[in-house]
């Protein structure tokens, strides 16, 4: 794997990742909760992110790249760990020493993974269709009816509060464990765990709030 | 107290090996595991059994010999103690104990609980040292002020004894915390400061290439260390091995 050949090099690129990722989650929010409050300022905040160039075609392709690098590295590097322990205990009480977050990150991330595809084909896909497949002339006033419309569903509305849950669980470890992984552990560590333990809830909450405002409101 | 044992019995690395019951009767709740071992040893050489193999040396909690992993944790329930410390207080008339070896691809079982971590030898030699000429005219190592702030840290790194625990508890079995301390070590003293770059990078390529796994964080290392190495030395091992990387 080249520069990636040594353990922490991967463990930095994870953290670099992640980083991205998280800054990314709160650009996302801060948009989605914009709906709640104004039906004409979230279409014109989703036209502007669907029709910026900088955005279509230089952040797009870089999330893009940013997710799959996370999640294949992640894979990547479960795979080595499991390999480093060929014969497993009789007993291990993992509870006793750490967190059942910190243990289970690849379950939460597989259960994220599953919710991006769900998400990608209900969001995604469709837009990519809608502007670069079908060439539909932009509509700015239809982002909202869009977004409602995909919450009316329980089962889908349900889906995605579960796997907020879940990216909660993810966050509440990756978060300090990013830093950790950069070389920051020194006296502003507990601020960082505060403030990453009040980012890990506040995000996914805000998430659920949303989509079971639509739900319920419409 | 009473006692039911279950422990891994491998009579060489390429047997297969499987966990064996074992009884033991009156215990004193004051003797070490070790001693507990020990009676169960005896036991076993007048029933004309092979006793079981385990690891000890100074018994005393500082020489990193003994390992063992009882009831799931690395050197069993307490904690800042290595197994010869443990006492049989912390169990209870008719428990049963799960007794295994330290778990990792990089320490394969030589016999029974025995296993070989020669493989944190080899990354110790790959640069866990300082290169000092000792023709006779050497400086005198307490003629370089060193603050008592990075004196204090470097000690406290200094006090990992190599036991291992941290990669028989790590999920992953991680040797970062080993490797983390044995860099601070010198990271944080002005004799280290030379060869610093050369060290992190030829002692994490030597980890890698003893089949050790990658740090997430968990933390479980910190806790379960009898010397209560801190975390801080795998962040300081990070900025350690970015700085050399970057340095080229």
């Amino acid at each position: 794997m080249g520069i990636l050949s040594s353990s922490i090099a991967r463990k930095v690129a994870m953290a670099l990742s992640a980083f991205f990722l998280m800054f990314f989650l709160l650009i996302h929010v801060s948009v989605n909760l914009v709906s709640v409050f104004s039906e004409d300022a979230f279409n014109t905040a989703s036209h502007f992110m669907g029709t910026n160039p900088l955005i279509q075609y230089a952040m797009q392709p870089i999330l893009l790249f940013g997710v799959i690098f996370h999640f294949v590295l992640g894979f990547v590097l479960e795979l080595k760990n499991r390999n480093a322990r060929v014969v497993k205990y009789y007993k291990n009480n993992g509870a006793a020493n750490s967190t059942w977050m910190s243990r289970n990150m690849i379950f939460s991330g597989l259960v994220i993974l599953a919710f991006i595809v769900l998400h990608f084909i209900d969001f995604w896909f469709p837009e990519v269709n809608y502007k670069y497949i079908a060439h539909l002339p932009e509509d700015p006033s239809r982002y909202y009816g869009e977004l409602v419309h995909k919450f009316e569903n329980p089962i889908r509305v349900g889906a995605y509060v579960v796997a907020f849950i879940f990216l909660a669980l993810h966050l509440l470890h990756g978060f300090q464990s990013a830093f950790q992984s950069m070389g920051c552990n020194n006296k502003y560590t507990k601020y960082v765990k505060s403030f990453g333990k009040w980012y890990a809830l506040l995000i996914p909450a805000l998430f659920i709030f949303i989509a079971l405002f639509h739900y319920f409101s419409h | 107290m009473n006692l039911t044992l279950k422990i891994w019995r491998q009579k060489s690395p390429e047997d297969k090996g499987k966990m064996v019951e074992y009884k033991v009767t009156d215990i004193s709740e004051h003797m070490s595991f070790l001693e507990m071992l020990d009676v169960l040893n005896e036991q076993l050489v007048e029933a004309n059994e092979e006793p079981v193999a385990f690891d000890h040396d100074c018994r005393e909690g500082i020489c990193g010999m003994c390992s063992l992993y009882i009831n799931g944790e690395a050197h069993g329930p307490d904690r800042g103690i290595t197994t010869c410390q443990l006492h049989m207080r912390m169990f209870n008339d008719g428990d049963t104990i799960y007794i295994e070896p330290w778990r990792a691809k990089a320490f394969p079982v030589i016999k029974d609980l025995i296993v070989d971590r020669t493989a944190l030898d080899r990354i110790q030699q790959a640069g866990g040292f300082i290169s000092v000429n000792t023709s006779g005219n050497t400086q005198d190592a307490d003629a370089i002020l060193i603050s008592k702030h990075a004196a204090d840290e470097a000690m406290d790194a200094a006090t990992c004894i190599g036991c291992g625990a941290c990669v028989a508890t790590c999920k992953n079995s991680s040797a970062m915390l080993f490797v983390g301390a044995k860099i601070s070590q010198y990271a944080l003293l002005p004799q280290g400061q030379i060869e610093a770059s050369d060290r992190v990078l030829n002692m994490v390529r030597q980890m890698d290439l003893e089949g050790f796994g990658n740090c997430t964080n968990t933390g479980a290392c910190e806790i379960e260390c009898p010397k209560g190495i801190s975390l801080v030395n795998i962040a300081r091992m990070n900025r350690e091995f970015l700085k050399a990387s970057l340095k080229g």
